[in-house]
């Protein structure tokens, strides 16, 4: 610790706090990032924090903020049970939110069931659950819901009343979509014309309409312009703030909405808007310190850009908790490169010696959940405490606990010399995130340790007006995007420029939904003769982020125990390629070698899992002198210019067969993996999977 | 309609001479930023945004010469595109330089001139728009409307990358 914290503080004073960055998660506890945000923004004084949650999470929270001008779910799980249509945009919700899946199962299993639109470019279970499945090529999601929003407006599918009592931005909109037909998109994006009608039909149509957007969108080509035309569709069919009527622009991990509302990704705590100086004086209060003292001068650095601070050697010190770059990157040799030079400083705080930790200087043992207490909050707002149940194994030490060590070794002062962290506890720490939120959207100073102890979860903002927490925001066209108030006055989703204060004081003066109109541009990487594939990678159902935990769990590593890759029957047949044989994928970045699964993806488009990295191999971090195995070593360095969310979804790629079948990939085969023949044997976890729950009747109602 | 045309053919008007200037600042931008995209390479975002925006100056190259042929120009529709044989051993040079920091500050140079540069097209467009009110062309005043709108995006974002990227250069070297 006293490394970590004299190294900090030698850069400090040699080369300014701006050669100290941070990279932290989705995995903690809000205590911890709140605690993170403020060491890093108001102790130190850095800019450059941020969190994984960029590569899962950024894009929900950029679009809803250009298009309500604030983060914060419009939506809530429970829309699930009142809607009549529900969408899932690139979210293949049965393996990335499996207890959420099965609520859609009920329904679509009960009477009076949704109908379900889905737009992947693979057959998921999800898009065999739809009434329509749009698979589009990858990087044309812009074209495909501008078609779909022309086909709404064209046949009056809107609210009009609502547009006008609560919108800001329809002509621009509507002037937009007159290029965008039906014909063209089916052409750019390779849809039928007659789904996308029947898909804009069944929108029109709904009179509770739910849509989910995930990776698909997020991680693909113009992130933010496509989640926001999702936004749209809810605007002007008027479908917000009333049950069955929500977006929920998913989330990828279990607290990424904590690290985005405490300040520790890119964001200021409490959605404070960082170009507002009033936002910023407001914040120096709660912290007691100088409003100079917090760095403003523009948005917080995100991930992307503090690696490539590392990598120009302008930040020599990078503290990361709960997160393994070197395998969720893209471009995983340039990463490589970047965390192992000289002048760079790392520390890693984990549970396990992941790739990036065998890389560090030093290295912490964290606790997980379960060995530390902490809230964290869902995607739809629900609060939930989590309390410790048993002791953290050897030296390591709650994430808390660590950075409060680390605060004390600092000796971070307010402004009138006091510690300027103010608590030593979880549950303090909480109560100084409570007075942080008095007023900002995400209100929390409603709830408490003892509220929370013994429920199911609390919706915030809970306060005052709301004391037992809310369903739905944005009731009655309600919105928090009041040039004072608001988190983000918004950007270019081209440029990714800032829009300047005044200019969005002109568009929205009144605080109202502003919907934003988005031009298609086509991928920046486009099949050629040399990379005649698009390969895009993903999740599957039995593996989390790089296997760390999963990994180490047998059944799941049984289900899904290596890499593979999936290709259709037409390209296999096409190429002479039969289901177990080893191919080599390669992109100008690296080469992946995998087992071929034939599944029902899109023809043209190859798909690897990204989970699988090094650290249960000899080499240790990176792939042994042959083809790796992390997909990320063939991606491309490139991010949304609005969200500045990588784009692991659309890059060219090469696929040789380099091995004959010696029998089955061992691709999961219940999953979006699902082999185009019957001849795989079907992934089951074995009778040490199997769990007996038995239900004691205790007399309780249910 | 007569009396546009009768306008156009007024004796001394100059719409000619503005169109081709702009066509030709215009062309000048597509490169600077094509330019600005290769000598940056290692600067990601920098080098497919600039691309992408170039494409707007490309597009409005186009719709020039298409509107200079309604004055008798003989506009080439073509601007600068980004094969040229220089541009990938720009970008090889820049990723050689990746690891050291200085170079940054060349990057701050190419921006403050890609805002120069948009600022005069932006004032080209003006003079343009005004012009084709004065003569009531609703043809040209139609581009100058969809066009200037991109080329003051092209400034912003010049503007906003300087601000985003200043203090890390200057401060931390």
């Amino acid at each position: 610790m006293e490394a970590v914290a004299g190294r900090t503080r030698e850069l400090v004073a040699e080369r300014g706090p701006s050669s100290v960055g941070f990279y932290t998660t989705g995995q903690l506890f809000l205590e911890e990032y709140y605690t993170l945000g403020l060491i890093a923004h108001g102790g130190i004084g850095t800019n450059h924090v941020d969190g994984n949650t960029r590569l899962c999470t950024a894009t929900a929270a950029a679009a809803l903020k250009e298009s309500f001008g604030c983060d914060g779910q419009p939506g809530s799980y429970t829309d699930i049970d009142h809607a009549d249509t529900i969408c899932l945009y690139g979210h293949n919700m049965a393996e990335t939110q499996t207890v959420l899946w099965t609520r859609i199962l009920d329904r679509l299993a009960g009477p009076n069931p949704p109908q379900l639109v889905c737009v992947d470019p693979r057959l998921t279970p999800v898009a065999e659950a739809a009434r329509v499945h749009l698979a589009p090529r990858p990087g044309t999601n812009v074209m495909l819901m501008n078609a779909l929003l022309r086909e709404i407006l064209d046949h009056g599918w809107v609210d009009r009343d609502y547009l006008e009592a609560h919108t800001v931005g329809f002509a621009e909109l509507s002037k937009m979509l007159d290029g965008y037909t039906v014909e063209r998109a089916a052409e750019v994006c390779g849809v039928p014309p007659s789904d996308l009608r029947e898909a804009a039909r069944i929108i029109g149509a709904a009179e509770r309409l739910l849509s989910t957007v995930l990776q698909g969108f997020y991680q693909s080509h113009q992130a933010t312009a496509a989640a926001v035309q999702v936004n749209n569709v809810h605007i002007v069919r008027g479908m917000l703030g009333k049950a069955g009527c929500g977006i929920l622009q998913m989330n990828g991990q279990p607290t990424a909405q904590n690290t985005r509302e405490c300040g520790a990704d890119g964001d200021l705590p409490a959605f404070r808007n960082w170009s507002n100086d009033a936002h910023i004086a407001d914040l120096a209060r709660v912290w007691n310190i100088d409003p100079m003292d917090i760095p403003h001068y523009t948005s917080p650095t995100h991930a992307m850009q503090i690696m490539r601070y590392v990598e120009d050697g302008s930040i020599r010190f990078l503290y990361v908790t709960a997160t393994n770059p070197a395998v969720s990157m893209p471009e995983l040799r340039r990463m490589r490169e970047i965390l192992s030079q000289d002048r760079l400083f790392l520390v890693v705080q984990d549970i396990f010696l992941s790739e990036t930790a065998q890389l560090a200087d030093v290295v912490l043992p964290a606790a997980t959940w379960g060995e530390k207490t902490g809230t964290f909050t869902n995607v739809d707002r629900t609060v939930h405490l989590s309390e410790k149940a048993v002791e953290p194994p050897g030296e390591a030490r709650a994430d808390l606990e660590i950075l409060l060590d680390y605060a004390r070794r600092l000796d971070l002062r307010d402004k009138d010399g006091a510690p300027l962290v103010k608590w030593r506890t979880a549950e303090e720490a909480f109560d100084g995130w409570r007075e942080c939120t008095r007023g900002r959207p995400c209100d929390y100073t409603g709830l408490s340790y003892d509220k929370l102890r013994g429920g199911s979860g609390i919706q915030w903002p809970c306060n005052d007006e709301h004391p037992d927490g809310a369903e739905h925001i944005y009731v009655a066209g309600d919105f928090w995007s009041h040039p004072d108030h608001c988190e983000s006055y918004g950007r270019d989703m081209v440029t990714g420029a800032p829009v300047e204060p005044s200019e969005y004081r002109s568009l929205n003066p009144d605080g109202k939904a502003i919907l934003k109109a988005a031009e298609y541009l086509p991928p920046h990487e486009m099949p050629s003769e040399e990379f005649p594939f698009q390969l895009i990678t993903g999740r599957t159902l039995y593996h989390f982020h790089t296997r760390t935990k999963t990994g180490r769990a047998p059944q799941l590593q049984a289900a899904a125990p290596e890499v593979w890759v999936e290709a259709s029957a037409a390209d296999a047949e096409e190429q002479g390629w039969t289901e177990g044989d080893l191919l080599r994928v390669t992109t100008p970045r690296g080469e992946v070698s995998a087992r071929l699964r034939v599944s029902g993806i899109r023809q043209g488009v190859l798909f690897l899992p990204f989970h699988y990295g090094y650290w249960d191999t000899d080499a240790g971090h990176r792939p042994d002198g042959s083809d790796g195995r992390a997909a990320n070593e063939l991606t491309l360095t490139d991010w949304d210019p609005a969200s500045k969310q990588p784009i692991f979804k659309t890059a060219a790629a090469a696929a040789h067969r380099i091995g004959a079948a010696e029998g089955p990939s061992l691709a999961p085969t219940t999953t979006g993996s699902r082999p185009v023949t019957t001849e795989v044997p079907a992934t089951s976890g074995g009778p040490t999977a199997l769990a007996e729950e038995r239900f004691e009747n205790t007399g309780a109602a249910r | 309609m007569r009396a546009r045309q009768l306008l156009r053919s007024l004796h001394g008007n100059k719409v000619g001479a503005a169109l081709e200037e702009l066509h030709r600042s215009e062309n000048d931008l597509a490169a600077a930023l094509l330019h600005v995209s290769d000598q940056h390479k290692v600067d990601h975002e920098i080098f497919y945004v600039a691309r992408d925006i170039a494409r707007w100056s490309q597009e409005h190259v186009r719709r020039l010469a298409e509107v200079g042929g309604d004055y008798g120009l003989d506009l080439d529709p073509d601007a600068e595109d980004d094969a040229t044989p220089l541009a990938p051993i720009k970008q090889k040079g820049t990723e050689l330089t990746g690891r050291f920091h200085e170079p940054t500050l060349l990057l701050l140079a190419d921006l403050r001139r890609i805002h120069r540069d948009a600022a005069g097209v932006s004032l080209d467009w003006e003079v343009l728009a005004q012009t084709a009110q004065a003569m009531q062309d609703r043809e040209l005043l139609g581009v100058c409307q969809e066009c200037h709108p991109e080329t003051l995006r092209q400034m912003r974002w010049a503007n906003a990358k300087v601000k985003e990227t200043a203090a890390q250069i200057m401060v931390t070297g």
